[in-house]
């Protein structure tokens, strides 16, 4: 078992201006698993790759434990990478395709077979220990290729992007299964995706990178609740946060012809900004007389809830196609044939960002 | 309608049944040719002449393969032709099907399951093994890193005496300027797992004679990387009385099949010291001459071979006055095509030309030592296919596939060794986490907070919210 530390770890492509990671300070606790999440490029597959050895740690320094791996081999640093191969021998049973490379490492046999039997229980794959692949399902090969990661039983596991080439059924399924086993397992593991909602559903803490930067780390419920930045709160929810810019007046920000009430000392925090930014999340809206008028332009029923898009009030058609949408979630039905509608919001779920520093207020 | 990205559009490719999944192809289009492990549904399809190898993958798998393929052959990098996508299947029901990614199949290609059958000689496999040594070298110095070296994704061809390796899965590859020693060091050692493994299977498979051992032979693979790896980028010191050991240093990589673009010299001011590390090398130092003299297309050593050839006949003919480019062109008309024109059509398929003029080469030899004459090249080539080629089978399309592989066992589909081997008469044990599956919800993209909120109540995790 382990930690992990990142120590402005710093990492720049020769040729490259910027570095793909700047001083990344990280603290994965032991046992955690710990997901980074951010568009393409934002530098979470590097920070990875720094850990694992394979690129290099220009300043900085990462400690896995006690000790620095900033300059040690891959093979040094205890780590597994999951799924790093997935291929399953037909000749040999399941037991030796998942044992082989202990093999390798001349582990004893009676202690190679203990460590495969106790991964196949915890994989739900003892009865087929003796059998030879043949015929496994895609998710009981995904299983096989997880328990090759862990009988070599390291200090932490890696995992890149594991899920990226699987169908849409087995990555959901395959997703709750490796959240399961690593709670039960207990390594500390760190994970990258570029899939917030896959990030949100696994993580115990979640790390958010944009262009090399650690935006914010936090459980998925704070990154929920309290996004640190605009683009955080852009980034983490599905459908996303609506953020709408407004004009500063006494008592709120006003949006259209309504003003939305927010407190005197977070608007203090942003003296002199003329305009800030509320994000508010779809679900925290409601019809209410008093509340941001909008136009509908869809009406999504999903049963229980409905969804509607909608422009804010008094956008030209021409205008609308750009115009932002916003999106609410809705629990009473939408009075049909309405096209305009006025979206109220309990004052605790709104979000308050100055659109200077992008920071959050409130 | 799906969608064709190609460099090379092919009408012919417009009536398959793209509305299908490709493991439900009718067997009528489908060729079975040997190939290694994969884990992802992939099938030879036949389309006129050529075979394509068609493999089903996600969508951003299919195009960053399909680009990094077309990188690697634009790079002049032993690996297979990429020929297309196709995208945005749809089944008749409307629902949208994985795209394929189509490949050219290498003709005269022999994958590993064909070459590793019982019998096969220790000295066979050690050329085996240098082959895939010397492609790692090759892409890791191009700034590849491939992720997945296992013999499934490499395809061997005869190269003379030896075999040239050639890449034929590049899914988990990726191009960097250059590879860190980390990087490098990753690749070999996803490499020797994965080559273990492959070892271990056809072991377990009765495929490996008992004294080739699989940690040996991975040994040996780790071994011959890092000798030719320093040779290629490796440091060498010595005294300025030593100016030879530049040339020695290029003659020794040409002779490895490199070319040296650019080497770095340092002197040291303050002593005699002579500092030399080759920074640019391109393999194909004999394919690259060959090709300049007389336009044949071929693998390394056979270029060799021939080129020795060639220096031969030019310093037998009293030609060495003569351009070489001249000589050069005398001896294609003079010595390889006659040669060639002995063979007849239908059994051209059997060689590529220069393996065939290389298999010539050593039949005249043999010949020569044993009638105690020059046996005269034209002879040499009629016995040749008469005593030879008559009796080898196809490789330009090899179907060895098609028999069995082990003593008794049957392949459960003979167009897919990755689903393994007929088990008669066995159930597969109760799997509950398989009805888990069956029983989740249907994907979908939208993050559902209540249920988070509900897990962290359950665990006692807190919002930082709600604290």
């Amino acid at each position: 078992m382990a930690t992990v530390s990142y120590k402005d770890a710093t990492r720049i492509y020769p040729g490259s201006d910027h570095p793909a990671v700047d001083r990344l300070n990280l603290e994965i606790g032991d046992g955690e698993f710990m997901v980074l999440v951010g568009p393409s490029g934002c530098g979470k597959s590097t920070s990875l790759r720094m850990l694992a050895g394979l690129e290099e740690v220009n300043e900085g320094n990462i400690f896995i434990g006690d000790r620095d791996v900033t300059d040690l081999p891959p093979k040094d640093r205890d780590i597994a990478m999951v799924f790093q191969n997935y291929a399953l021998y037909p000749h040999m049973t399941v037991a030796d395709n998942m044992g082989f490379a202990l093999k390798m490492q001349n582990v004893p046999k009676a202690e190679r077979q203990q460590r495969v039997l106790e991964a196949a229980k915890l994989l739900g794959l003892e009865d087929f220990l003796n059998r030879r692949p043949k015929a496994l399902s895609g998710g009981q090969r995904q299983r096989v290729a997880m328990g090759r990661a862990i009988v070599r039983q390291p200090h932490v596991f890696l995992m890149d992007e594991p899920l990226s080439n699987l169908d849409a059924k087995l990555r959901v399924s395959t997703r709750t299964q490796i959240a399961a086993l690593q709670a039960r397992l207990g390594v500390t593991t760190v994970y990258v995706t570029h899939d917030q909602v896959e990030a949100m559903t696994m993580g115990h803490r979640v790390a958010v990178m944009k262009d090399g930067i650690l935006q914010q780390v936090d459980s998925p419920l704070t990154l929920y609740d309290k996004p640190a930045n605009l683009f955080v709160a852009g980034f983490i929810g599905s459908p996303a946060m609506n953020l709408i810019s407004g004009k500063v007046v006494d008592g709120g920000v006003q949006i259209g012809d309504y003003v939305v009430p927010v407190p005197r000392e977070v608007l203090a925090k942003a003296e002199g900004e003329q305009n800030l930014t509320l994000g508010i999340r779809p679900e925290a809206f409601h019809v209410d007389e008093a509340g941001i008028a909008v136009d509908v332009s869809v009406v999504e029923d999903l049963g229980a809830d409905i969804y509607l898009y909608a422009t804010l009030a008094g956008t030209s058609d021409e205008a609308k196609i750009t115009a932002q949408q916003i999106v609410a979630r809705l629990s009473t039905r939408h009075p049909a044939g309405q096209n305009r509608v006025r979206l109220g919001v309990d004052p605790a779920s709104i979000h308050v960002f100055s659109n200077e520093s992008q920071l959050r207020i409130s | 309608m799906p969608r064709f990205v190609s460099t090379t559009p092919d009408s012919r490719l417009l009536p398959f049944p793209w509305d299908t999944p490709l493991a439900d192809w009718p067997v009528e289009l489908l060729v079975a040719l040997p190939r290694g492990l994969s884990r992802h549904v992939v099938r030879f399809i036949q389309v006129g002449h050529s075979v394509y190898a068609a493999k089903e993958v996600v969508e951003h798998l299919a195009v960053h393969e399909y680009r990094l393929l077309t990188d690697l052959y634009r790079l002049d990098t032993p690996s297979v032709e990429p020929v297309g996508i196709i995208t945005e299947r749809r089944d008749r029901a409307g629902n949208l099907l994985d795209p394929i990614l189509l490949t050219r199949h290498l003709e005269f290609s022999l994958p590993y399951r064909s070459l590793f059958t019982p019998g096969v000689r220790q000295e066979t496999v050690s050329r085996l093994l240098d082959a895939m040594v010397v492609l790692i070298a090759r892409l890791h110095l191009i700034g590849f890193k491939w992720g997945d070296v296992s013999l499934s994704n490499i395809l061997f061809r005869r190269d003379a005496g030896d075999f040239a390796a050639y890449l034929v899965d590049a899914e988990t590859g990726e191009l960097h300027t250059g590879l860190s020693d980390g990087q490098r060091e990753q690749d070999l050692e996803i490499a020797r797992t994965n080559l273990y493994g492959d070892f271990l299977d056809l072991q377990a498979g009765g495929l490996l004679l008992p004294p080739l051992d699989p940690i040996t032979l991975v040994d040996t693979v780790t071994t011959r990387y890092h000798e030719l790896w320093q040779e290629l980028t490796g440091v060498e010191e010595f005294s300025g009385s030593e100016m030879d050991r530049i040339e020695g240093r290029v003659r020794r990589l040409n002779a490895l099949g490199f070319d040296v673009a650019e080497m770095d010299i340092q002197t040291d001011a303050g002593s005699s010291k002579i500092r030399i590390q080759p920074k640019v090398v391109d393999a194909g130092h004999h394919q690259r001459r060959l090709m300049r003299l007389t336009g044949l297309d071929t693998e390394e050593n056979q270029a060799r071979r021939l080129l020795n050839d060639l220096d031969t006949y030019r310093f037998r003919m009293g030609l060495s006055h003569v351009d070489e480019a001249v000589v050069a062109h005398r001896w294609l008309t003079e010595v390889f095509e006659p040669v060639m024109q002995q063979v007849p059509q239908q059994l051209r398929a059997k060689r590529e030309p220069a393996q065939l003029f290389h298999e010539v080469l050593d039949y005249r030899w043999y010949g020569s030592q044993r009638e105690h004459r020059e046996m005269p090249m034209i002879e040499a080539a009629q016995g040749y296919v008469r005593d030879v080629l008559e009796a080898l089978p196809d490789e330009a399309m090899s179907r060895e596939a098609l028999l069995p592989v082990g003593p008794t066992e049957r392949l459960v589909n003979p167009y897919d060794p990755s689903q393994g081997y007929v088990e008669e008469g066995e159930q597969p044990p109760h799997d509950p986490w398989e009805d888990e599956v069956d029983d989740s919800p249907v994907p979908s993209g939208f993050l559902d907070i209540a249920a988070l909120r509900a897990k962290a109540a359950d665990t006692g995790e807190g919002s930082g919210a709600t604290r």
